[in-house]
């Protein structure tokens, strides 16, 4: 059953009725706004202003729009400069080159100098696609999230985007936005909430067996996982792990409750999400743990369904782990 | 910023010896550190913090206050010690110096101490921040200069040229850069590591307006930031060239004194070569 208080849309599980709009849209309108609601806000670019959607800013506020060239180091450490002073910068790239490239310039401009610089890291996970593996960032969540300092988030769809952005803007801190390329449903509304640190239980069966976190791209096939298995007679539980950092500590007595997680992500497994969780989990109250996300490979060209069935981040994959999961749970190995 | 008188200049020369002193002093106290680079750029400190910044000691965060970034955070014993002597801290916490919980952190923390500007140390990062700044600043009208100083060593990093080509393509005139160029790095002498030159032509190229001068004479310094302040397209270049160790002659020069520090004897030995200095300067200058 939907959680009625975060007033999602009503055909979440028809996806061919959900608008479909990247998150990167979101970010970019979002980002807009964030410039309309404080000068401070400024944006800087290195040669990728369409595909990171910063060219919505820059045509409402050429001014306050600046230009770095290919130079993701020099992106992230002339942000750095801009915060120190106290501007807001919003840098934009794909994830794989910043906070890929630019890591150290990242971790002692940014993060230890704490100067609230928002990285935002397009074309993230598989689903960039045809480009291939070097433009397929798997690892960024990790990088970001041994940061002291750093909040980490991954929107699930154009609507949470907008709203992170939005909130990254107020919040005084460095923080890394994760973002993705292609076109995803848009379950969420603009009645949906949003608030960095927070989990949210987006769904949840009578009698829920196995917890289903998830960030990104992730959420909805999930949601879709979730509703299916309960068509089967396995109840779940689906939360939205949008913010990633600082974790939500607050959702583990509910995960210990139900006592068998699933974790998935458009990710490395060794760093991400499910690691936050299995950190989590062991000091609190270890439980059985499925990784869903991508295991020690590289990406590869292909589309979006073709990668995500590939690499076992599809619907099928999810359901296939809550299941083995479930058995975990119940003495099986 | 006034011309400087001989009187001044005699200041700023006893100033540095003095700045100098606390420099050998501290160094040994913490048992670990640069030595070479802080005692090649007292002259160039001192020239800064006590005749070129617009600034406030008892107010670090004054919002038009010059900024001075450090971008080779590792000669940062001669920030400390200068930022002391004009008043920024006590003198007595230059004792502190690399040790646990002190502010003075063995590469400069700017959430640590207030007047730091930037955290530094992992080298080729400085010059952007500064250009950063300076182009916040100028979209804001604001009125004051950003310095930044950098190693030749520096040089080789690649963020530097990415910053280079960014404030040179947006004439940030209100930044003014300045090059230690003293030859050394920790594996021996630049041009032999990798070389740097020709290091004026460099920056020309990238649109910068550059000026040679000696390091350690004090009118030299203040006249380069002066014909830097009328430069009002370009950003600035100041190869200072400068002596590692300067002030000691035993260790001048010597690139092996680049990341270590003197011994007890090795202090009391400088200390008192510093002191006859200091007694050379009283003399020459007293006329």
């Amino acid at each position: 059953m939907l959680n009625e208080n975060l007033k999602l849309n009503s055909n979440v599980f028809e996806p061919s009725k959900l608008e479909q709009i990247p998150t990167r849209d979101g970010f970019g309108h979002g980002l807009v706004d964030a410039g309309q609601a404080d000068q401070k806000v400024v944006a800087l670019c290195a040669d990728l202003a369409e595909s990171t959607r910063a060219h919505w800013f820059r045509e409402k506020f050429p001014e306050r729009y600046v230009e770095l060239g290919v130079a993701e180091q020099n992106l992230a450490t002339v942000a750095s400069g801009m915060a120190s002073y106290g501007k807001i910068p919003f840098i934009m790239s794909y994830a794989t080159f910043s906070p890929g490239r630019s890591n150290e310039q990242v971790r002692t401009t940014i993060a230890i100098n704490d100067v609230p610089v928002k990285i935002v890291g397009c074309h993230a996970g598989l689903s960039v696609g045809p480009d291939g593996a070097t433009h397929q960032a798997l690892e960024d969540i990790a990088l970001m999230r041994v940061l002291p300092n750093m909040t980490v988030i991954v929107p699930s769809d154009a609507e949470e985007a907008y709203k992170a952005t939005l909130a990254i803007a107020k919040s005084g801190k460095p923080a890394y936005i994760r973002l993705g390329r292609d076109k995803a449903p848009v379950f969420m509304t603009k009645e949906t909430p949003f608030e960095i640190g927070k989990a949210q239980i987006l769904y949840k069966s009578k009698n829920p067996q196995v917890v289903i976190v998830a960030c990104g791209a992730l959420v909805h096939n999930s949601l879709l996982a979730a509703h299916e298995l309960e068509k089967e007679g396995l109840g779940t539980a689906v939360v939205n792990m949008a913010t990633i950092k600082p974790f939500d500590k607050s959702i583990l007595p509910f995960i210990k409750e139900i006592g068998a997680l699933v974790s998935a992500e458009e990710h490395q497994v060794a760093g991400g999400l499910g690691s936050a969780f299995s950190e989590e989990m062991a000091k609190f109250f270890p439980v059985p743990q499925e990784f869903i996300g991508v295991h020690d490979r590289y990406g590869q060209t292909g589309n979006t369904k073709e990668l995500f069935a590939e690499y076992g981040l599809d619907t099928q994959h999810i359901k296939l782990a809550v299941k083995k999961v479930f058995k975990r749970k119940n003495g099986a190995r | 910023m006034n011309n400087l008188t001989p009187q001044k200049e005699k200041e700023l020369m006893l100033k540095a010896n003095d700045i100098r002193q606390s420099i050998v002093d501290m160094l040994e106290d913490a048992g670990s550190g640069h030595t070479a680079g802080p005692l090649g750029m007292t002259d160039i400190f001192t020239a800064f913090y006590f005749h070129i910044l617009n600034h406030d000691p008892k107010h670090p965060d004054w919002s038009e206050r010059d900024r001075l970034i450090l971008s080779n955070g590792h000669i940062v014993p001669v920030r400390y010690a200068t930022m002391a002597h004009a008043g920024y801290f006590p003198l007595e916490e230059l004792k502190t110096l690399r040790k646990f919980k002190s502010r003075l952190q063995g590469h400069p923390e700017r959430e640590k101490l207030p007047g730091l500007e930037t955290t530094s140390g992992p080298l080729g990062s400085g010059l952007s921040q500064a250009a950063g700044i300076a182009y916040a600043a100028r979209m804001d009208g604001k009125k004051f200069k950003v310095y930044c100083c950098m190693s030749d060593g520096e040089m080789q990093a690649g963020n530097i040229w990415e910053a280079a080509m960014f404030a040179g393509a947006n004439k940030l005139s209100n930044l003014i850069g300045v090059i230690d160029r003293n030859n050394i790095q920790i594996n021996g002498m630049t041009e032999n590591v990798m070389p740097v030159e020709p290091l004026a032509d460099k920056w020309r190229a990238f649109g910068w307006h550059v000026l040679e001068i000696d390091g350690h004479n004090m009118e030299a310094i203040v006249d380069a930031v002066s014909e830097a302040h009328a430069i009002f397209e370009k950003p600035v270049m100041i190869i200072a060239h400068t002596i590692p160790g300067k002030g000691i002659k035993e260790i001048e020069y010597d690139f092996e004194w680049h990341g270590k520090p003197p011994t007890k004897e090795e202090e009391q030995k400088f200390l008192k070569e510093l002191r006859t200095m200091r007694g050379q300067i009283e003399d020459s200058h007293s006329e």
